[in-house]
């Protein structure tokens, strides 16, 4: 049978294309490989090679020829033992082999076709009024720093599978001492130094991971896995999707993150809308020393890459932590620190410190706050945050990264489409300034939030 | 060191050889068939074909051993139908179908299968490098005696995180191959407007890993490098650099006008240097096969081909409900669930 040559298209976008010269004439033996046409496209002149051999039996578009449309028939080319008189006239309709299953382009997404304000807002339940652990249990105070220690410890003791890598992880026991006494416990095959090299460990981490290892890679802080994001992004939070499901990426990236004390601009900075706004990741970012410890264990089980982002200043700071053989506590389930009538102010990490105080105080004035701690930022507990404002009618939001495309902007933009016809007043967030981290004491302060901006903040929101 | 020859006796039976030519062969037809229905306009966007490339990975397979993995860039067909995966699943991932290895949602530049430890399929260049480490780290720390294969290009291989990952490779021991698929090309540069000193193997020096340059349009002398580096790192010594000396006939990608060099360079190369020619070649004059037989294999070759291109054309389009799928590996998307 005699073969048809289509009209190529050559490039991503080509539709149509001038057929500037014919590099054989009929007759011609051709074989794959040769060029047997130059092709003008929008961009730039192609040669275009045969890929069968055979002769040239018909040229059906001559040379110089504009607008000619992708797939259209422009020649026959005969196979061994055919003559020009085979050609079928049939074959002349082009594209009738190149004839496929075509999609039907209706309906695109159901998702993207119903806007999320048309989406009835559903009495969902609050995940946080279910309690994290059962009644009775006892309870013994910790630091953040301890807490973590002792989920990682957990976890290594479950399975072998589990291992720490980082700079400074192993035999300097932590640059802030959160693996403090895994090297000794669990040897330097699973408890790894690292030369400092961000993006090739972060990249031979997420290798181990496809290749079913469980790693936590400590970054000493968020600042310095900006070398490595393209791996967190790129490499870990995307395959599972690009492989159809196949390969999953179960790996845990922590350390602390945000603004410690004076370190100036390039240590200083909350990475958390950058990591929640990515599909594949699930971030947390927890506030208390139980939920440290219940959210890393759940961290480490996750299938899935998991941003872990802790902050230098809690490390210190004791809580209660309860006394359970397994503590875990499930994504996507924020915590009502305190229940209120006036106002709902959402935070999370190191923006419940000033959170508790700004509620302390309001109290004493009069004002009823109610305290949500979000805990994760993917996935967020909406339903938790939207119960609530349904109940208080207002929302200030409080955390310390940048206030452009920030996670409050996001809180805020959803409350508005679900839960419009509730509010009494605008939802305000109380943010880091719009500025790059400055050393000066006195600015730096300035430069955060404060617990008197929320005060501010619950004054305008409630005119009080 | 002068490049890796093959000695002037084939180390390599009859069988073998067919095999060789067989592997290479599926490759060759197959590119040439997806570069056609992409000129048909039913594969989109990036494809990279291996044309020219097929002896480099052929001759590798033929050196590794079932449990060994390997991870490449987006110009990754050949690795893929090299290590064994099905071709119809190849092609159909091509035109975006679901029958595709990743259902259509990954493209020519994302396949992956757990199966054959094929780790991808990546669009970064050079992001794989350290992956393929890890692969090595993991296969290591199970304490089984498997390798992996990172491969990349010339241009890749003056990315920082390479050399990121020769040294931890190298100081950890794992047992990992670079492969450098040096075709002379990244793009439209060429070598020696890329890089200073253009022998990249020889980089390994540094780190103290040993490696050699290969020819790599001679599937033979791919394969015994190929041995004797998995024979390295299988003795527990650390990773080993195999610099292959390739050449890529098409364009860097279908959309390439190719200006940065001359046809007769590459009219040159496929006449002169054609891995597949050489091994009919050898075949022929040593009387192992008829050109009968060999045109017996071109025949089966095709069919293979075509009815993966059929394959690719009938399996439909993926639901549309997956894309809200394979985000998490857990539970739906925090957007959609919402
Ligand atoms: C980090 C990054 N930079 C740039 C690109 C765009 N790009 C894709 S392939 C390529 C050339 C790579 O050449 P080489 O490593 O020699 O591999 P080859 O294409 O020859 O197989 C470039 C610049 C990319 N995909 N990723
Ligand atoms: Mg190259």
């Amino acid at each position: 049978m005699s073969i048809q040559i289509l009209m190529p298209a050559l490039s991503p976008t080509m539709e149509e294309g001038t057929l500037a010269k014919w590099n054989v004439k009929e007759g011609d033996t051709v074989t794959s490989g040769d060029v047997i046409a130059e092709i003008e496209t929008d961009k730039a002149t192609m040669e275009f090679e045969a890929v069968d051999e055979g002769v040239m039996g018909k040229i059906l578009v001559a040379e110089g020829t504009e607008g000619v449309k992708v797939n259209d028939l422009i020649a026959i080319l005969l196979e061994e033992g055919e003559s020009a008189d085979d050609i079928d006239s049939a074959d002349r309709s082009a594209g009738a082999v190149t004839e496929t299953v075509e999609p039907e382009a209706e309906a695109a997404s159901t998702h993207a076709a119903a806007p999320a304000a048309a989406k009835p807002a559903a009495d969902v339940p609050s995940p946080a009024a279910e309690p994290d652990v059962p009644e009775g249990t006892t309870f013994k105070s910790q630091t953040v720093r301890e807490a973590l220690r002792d989920a990682m410890a957990e976890e290594m003791r479950r399975t072998e599978d589990v291992f720490l890598m980082g700079e400074e992880v192993a035999e300097y026991q932590g640059a802030y001492k959160i693996s403090q006494g895994l090297l000794d416990e669990f040897g330097a095959k699973r408890v790894i130094d690292t030369p400092i090299t961000e993006h090739g460990f972060t990249g031979l981490a997420v290798g181990a991971a496809f290749g079913g290892l469980n790693p936590i890679v400590e970054f000493m802080t968020f600042n310095f896995a900006m070398q490595a994001i393209d791996q967190i992004i790129n490499s870990a939070a995307k395959t599972l999707y690009m492989s159809g499901g196949q390969m999953g990426c179960p790996i845990v990236f922590r350390g602390p993150n945000g603004a410690a004390a004076r370190v100036g601009a390039q240590h200083s900075q909350d990475y958390a809308a950058w990591y929640a706004s990515i599909p594949g990741l699930k971030v947390v970012q927890p506030y208390s020393a139980a939920d440290a410890k219940g959210l890393l264990k759940q961290a480490i089980r996750d299938p899935n890459p998991v941003i872990f982002l802790e902050n230098e200043i809690l490390y210190g700071k004791s809580f209660d932590v309860p006394e359970l053989e397994d503590f875990t506590i499930p994504f996507g389930k924020a915590k009502i620190w305190r229940e209120g009538t006036d106002v709902t102010l959402v935070s999370w990490g190191i923006g419940m410190t000033y959170t508790l105080e700004a509620a302390d105080a309001l109290a004493e004035m009069g004002i009823s706050a109610e305290v949500i701690d979000l805990r994760t930022l993917r996935p967020i507990d909406y339903a938790t945050v939207i119960n609530s404002v349904k109940k208080t009618n207002r929302c200030v939001t409080v955390e310390e990264g940048f206030p452009v495309a920030s996670m409050s902007n996001h809180i805020a933009a959803h409350i508005m489409a679900e839960a419009f016809d509730y509010l009494d007043a605008p939802v305000l967030s109380c943010t880091g300034k719009d500025v790059p981290m400055p050393y000066a004491a006195n600015l730096e302060k300035l430069a955060l939030t404060s617990t008197q901006e929320v005060i501010d903040a619950v004054r305008a929101v409630t005119y009080k | 060191m002068a490049t890796r020859k093959a000695a002037k006796k084939p180390n390599a039976s009859k069988d073998d050889l067919l095999q060789y030519y067989e592997d290479m062969l599926l490759i060759r037809r197959f590119e040439e068939k997806a570069g056609q229905l992409y000129g048909m306009g039913l594969i989109g966007g990036f494809c990279h074909l291996y044309i020219g490339q097929e002896a480099v990975v052929v001759g590798l397979e033929a050196a590794a051993k079932e449990g060994d993995s390997r991870v490449t860039s987006y110009r990754d067909h050949g690795h893929m139908l090299a290590c064994g995966m099905d071709p119809n699943g190849v092609m159909a991932e091509l035109t975006g179908r679901e029958g595709g290895y990743s259902r259509g949602k990954g493209g020519s530049m994302h396949m992956f299968s757990e199966e054959k430890k094929f780790y991808g399929g990546h669009g970064i260049v050079a992001a794989q490098v350290p992956i393929g480490a890890g692969l090595a780290f993991a296969n290591k720390y199970r304490g089984e005696d498997t390798v992996s294969f990172a491969y990349f290009g010339d241009g890749a291989a003056n990315q920082g995180q390479v050399y990121e990952t020769y040294n931890m490779a190298a100081l950890w021991d794992l047992p990992v191959i670079f492969v450098i698929e040096n075709n002379q090309y990244a793009m439209g540069t060429s070598v020696q407007r890329s890089t200073h000193s253009p022998s990249y193997w020889e980089r390994g020096a540094a780190f103290g890993i040993a490696g050699e340059e290969v020819d790599g349009m001679d599937v033979l002398a791919v394969k015994e490098a190929g041995e004797k580096a998995v024979a390295h790192c299988r003795a527990g010594k650390g990773p080993y650099i195999l610099e292959v000396k390739t050449y890529r006939y098409r364009g860097h990608s279908m959309s390439d006008p190719a200006k940065y060099r001359t046809r007769e360079e590459v009219q040159k190369m496929r006449e002169e240097r054609d891995p597949i020619e050489a091994v009919k070649s050898i075949l022929l004059t040593g009387s192992h096969a008829t050109e009968d037989e060999l045109k017996d294999i071109d025949k089966k070759i095709k069919a293979v081909v075509n009815e993966s291109a059929k394959f690719a054309q009938e399996s439909p389009e993926p639901a549309l409900e997956e894309l809200w799928t394979d985000i998490y590996a857990d539970e739906l998307p925090q957007e959609a669930s919402a």
